[in-house]
């Protein structure tokens, strides 16, 4: 067999695997869509889900859904900036450095299902919450963490070393070289990583069953004081998000359109992701655009 | 703007009189005994030499001999590596700047550098200059146009790029974008410039264009460059510091250098037999 050969058959062999991955993914997400589709209507996802009758919405689950979300990447972006900054940047190489990277390896592949465990634990017996909100998202902040952390990093250290040497010989600081220079470079990557883990917290189920609870109270969407129990903004009150929710109507559901609830629940859940995985390409080369003054 | 934090009283430094009395011409740079070490690699070897002020010092040698190591010892840029360390002496208006008390963001101000591969930030042309003094508190618009015309005008950029100068700093060719680099540090205002070879990632015109300017640089600034270019050493240095193997071979006026080289290695390497 000639060398000409080899490569042509290795040519095919990766467009076949290509093209199984791409075949799988389109049928997938057509599949999920294409049964969630009719189900996809302002009704549906505003109204309030019911026990018993068919004909609920996910109108709660999926404002649950984004309000953990928002409060998990509060906690985590700073957190997961800090740390990946110290790990880039001051950490010196040696036994500690090496400690900590294994403890962040270590986290990151913890199953979620134990981290909802540790939050039950944690966030809603220690605490005496009880199932809330905060204590899902604390959680969740428990599960994305690490990855933030390892993102941040590796987006810091992918900054070419000449552009940090640059600036350091200008007479300028380490910090404020950070700030105004690596940081700018690494933001695209930072804002991809960061709503890249956005679809995960919002996919994610095990984590919340025993932190956010299975539950949500009657809201009243016109009440926006968070103080209050009936808020839709009260972060002490327990929570169903859309992921929870699929699993929950699946397994322990007794409304009779179980089966289309579920489908479109998971059509605007897929739809969600896709939706922060545009946006994560689409603001990242805008932001990169902007503050390099390319056109 | 001070360099050093805290001056030890006591301590008699080496005044500036009595170099100028030994060489007839000031001296910038003094280096004395100097030694570094990355870990066990003894990269530079007892070191000895002054360095002229306005005048082009330039620094020969094979890949690999040292000459990068200290250059980029004199403004402190080693620290970024772990595991290097130094000892002796480079004396700067009488002060060591290998000493633990040095404020290296102060002494970068005054001793520039630019780099072998044109690194502008990925800026506006504007906004590369005004980086540094943004960070140095000058807030005024006035005064940062006034600067940034001024370090364009000296870099003898400014004549290409005075209409786009809010366009990216990447979109620019190689040898402008390494004269916006000159530029940026000329904004700083230091007075000693080291040059790690500038010109040798450009195509020969880029090239010449740098080495003129650097003719005309030398005017104000004291200039110390590494090249691999011998023509380019003989051309634009005053003096030549030939090193190999971490130890300074032979320091001379460059004429000295390469007609009538004292040393043999000099010879065979100017000559290129080796390296």
């Amino acid at each position: 067999m000639n060398s000409k050969v080899t490569d042509r058959i290795a040519t095919s062999i990766f467009y076949l695997i290509a093209a199984t991955i791409v075949t799988v993914l389109v049928g997938l997400l057509g599949y999920i869509i294409f049964h969630g589709f009719s189900k996809l209507n302002l009704e549906f996802l505003t109204s309030p889900s019911s026990s018993f009758r068919a004909g609920g919405g996910i109108g709660n689950q999926l404002f649950n859904s984004f309000y953990i979300l928002f409060l998990t990447m509060v906690f985590t972006v700073p957190l997961g900036l800090g740390g990946g900054i110290y790990m880039a940047e001051y950490a010196r190489p040696g036994r500690l450095t090496n400690a900590i990277r294994t403890c962040i390896e270590v986290l990151a592949s913890l199953p979620s299902i134990v981290i909802g465990m540790f939050g039950l634990l944690m966030f809603v017996n220690l605490t005496g919450w009880g199932y809330s909100i905060l204590g899902g998202a604390l959680a969740l902040t428990v599960f994305n963490l690490p990855v933030m952390v390892r993102v941040c990093e590796d987006a810091l250290r992918t900054v070419q070393r000449d552009q940090k040497e640059a600036s350091l010989a200008l007479g300028i600081t380490h910090w404020h070289t950070i700030k105004t220079v690596l940081l700018p470079a690494a933001f695209p990557s930072i804002l991809t990583g960061a709503i890249l883990a956005s679809g995960r917290v919002f996919g994610e189920a095990a984590a919340l069953l025993f932190t956010a609870g299975l539950t949500t109270p009657t809201l009243d969407f016109s009440n926006w004081n968070p103080f209050d129990s009936t808020s839709p903004l009260n972060v002490f009150r327990p929570a169903e998000t859309l992921a929870v929710h699929i699993w929950a109507v699946n397994t322990q559901g007794l409304i009779p359109d179980v089966r289309e609830v579920a489908d479109g629940s998971s059509a605007v859940l897929i739809i969600s992701v896709l939706i922060f995985n545009l946006l994560a390409r689409w603001i990242g080369s805008a932001v990169h655009k902007k503050i390099t003054a390319s056109k | 703007m001070k360099i050093v934090m805290e001056q030890k009283k006591d301590s008699k430094p080496l005044t500036k009189q009595s170099n100028i009395e030994k060489e007839n011409k000031p001296v910038a740079l003094n280096i004395k005994k100097l030694n570094i070490y990355y870990g066990d690699n003894h990269a530079v070897k007892d070191v000895s030499f002054s360095i002229e002020k306005n005048a082009v010092t330039a620094l020969i040698g094979p890949s690999g001999c040292g000459k990068s190591t200290f250059l980029r010892s004199i403004n402190r840029m080693n620290d970024l590596i772990p595991g290097a360390r130094s000892t002796g002496g480079i004396i700067y208006e009488d002060v060591n700047l290998i000493g633990d008390d040095i404020n290296v963001v102060a002494l970068r101000k005054e001793i520039g550098m630019v780099f072998q591969k044109p690194n502008p930030f990925p800026k506006s042309i504007y906004n590369n200059i005004t980086h540094a003094l943004k960070f140095n508190g000058i807030r005024s618009k006035k005064k940062l146009d006034v600067i940034v015309e001024e370090s364009l005008r000296k870099a003898a950029l400014w004549d290409e790029v005075k209409d786009r100068l809010h366009e990216s700093a990447l979109s620019l060719s190689g040898g402008q974008q390494q004269r916006l680099c000159i530029a940026r540090t000329l904004a700083m205002k230091p007075s000693i410039l080291l040059l790690d070879e500038p010109a040798s990632a450009l195509d020969p015109i880029s090239n010449a264009k740098i080495e003129d300017l650097i003719m005309e640089l030398k005017k104000e600034y004291t200039i110390i460059i590494v090249t691999h270019n011998m023509h380019q050493a003989s051309r634009i240095s005053d003096k030549t510091a030939f090193f190999l193997n971490g130890v300074l071979v032979e320091f001379d006026q460059t004429d000295k250098i390469f007609t009538n080289p004292s040393k043999k290695d000099t010879e065979d390497y100017i000559t290129g037999r080796f390296g």
